[in-house]
């Protein structure tokens, strides 16, 4: 019984990739909680730009970002003072906060979430 | 000079059958740019700046699926060289044993290694929270990782998509003498770092 609802629900996920093309990067995230409230752009963070430069424990593990899209509300306030994205954008290891436009580069209107998923569509979301 | 002339023609035949066979596999992986990808604001003067996924992307080993990179392949053989942690007092941990899964499932059993896990991760990503470091203290459920719990917190996400069924389920139940399914079986760790 179990076994059978998982594989019909594998199928679903299957056909969901095929219906639904995947357009943004796989692992992009959206941050838009307070970005557009605030007068800027969304965040767009890509996870596989990140990757290639640090591991994945830098971030989810020294940095303290939760492993969930929307756990983490992040304020420009704590990156100015050297908190989470503040750690490596301050100028040093990456860009400075007062790049706005490189992170704060998305369109308008756009929901936050993991927006770049395979097939599943980022997690609770296949 | 005659007698050098076959070896001539073989030499131009094995060049064209090579070049036949680097045409005959391309690469077809394609990324999106940037500023078509429905997220980045081509009126945006920071997405013009910005490195494209393809840049990037096309010279690390190649994937059908998710980013269209084997992640754990580039890091292996140092395509990338990702840094492992930025504070000086950080322990960075690896383990190197593989445990087994889905024991007594109907799927191939899950080989879970440890490595490739802990080359990206530290324990505590995973441990004690979603899973307890006992065998078989986790119940591992299919529809709750497909809705992004357990594994699907970051498979579906970030690393290979929940479609690659058989990369986890990789242990035929043949291989095992198609009897019952032993208890945990875990693969003695190498010496690392």
């Amino acid at each position: 019984m179990n076994a059978a609802v998982v594989r019909i629900a594998l199928l679903a996920a299957c056909l969901a990739a095929t219906a639904i093309p995947a357009v943004a990067e796989y692992g992009d995230v959206v941050l838009n909680h307070r970005s557009e409230a605030e007068g800027v752009r969304p965040v767009i963070f890509p996870h596989w730009f990140h990757r290639i430069r640090f591991r994945c424990k830098v971030c989810h593990s020294e940095l303290g970002f939760r492993m969930r899209a929307g756990a983490n509300v992040v304020t420009m306030k704590e990156i100015v003072e050297g908190k989470f994205c503040g750690m490596c954008h301050n100028g040093q290891i990456a860009w400075a906060p007062d790049r706005c436009d490189l992170c704060h580069s998305g369109k308008p209107g756009l929901k936050p979430g993991i927006q770049g998923g395979h097939s599943t569509l980022g997690p609770g979301l296949w | 000079m005659k007698r050098s002339r076959p070896w001539t023609t073989l030499l131009a035949g094995l060049l064209v059958l090579a070049a036949a066979a680097a045409w005959a596999q391309p690469d077809l992986r394609r990324w999106i740019p940037l500023a078509k990808d429905g997220l980045h604001d081509p009126a945006s003067p920071g997405t013009r700046q910005l490195q494209e996924p393809r840049d990037a992307l096309a010279r690390l080993a190649p994937d059908g699926a998710g980013n269209q990179v084997r992640w754990v392949q580039a890091l292996e053989r140092g395509e990338i060289v990702p840094r492992a942690n930025l504070l000086e007092g950080t322990e960075v941990r690896l383990r190197e044993d593989d445990i087994l899964l889905n024991l007594n499932g109907g799927t191939p059993i899950v080989r879970f290694p440890h490595r490739a896990h802990t080359l990206w991760l530290d324990c505590s990503n995973c441990h004690e929270t979603p899973f307890i470091s006992k065998a078989g203290a986790n119940k591992l459920d299919m529809r709750r990782i497909l809705q992004g719990e357990q594994c699907g917190l970051c498979h579906g996400a970030v690393s290979f998509p929940l479609t690659e069924c058989n990369r986890c389920h990789s242990v035929p139940r043949a291989s095992r003498g198609g009897g019952p399914a032993p208890g945990y079986a875990p693969v003695p760790p190498k010496a690392g770092p």
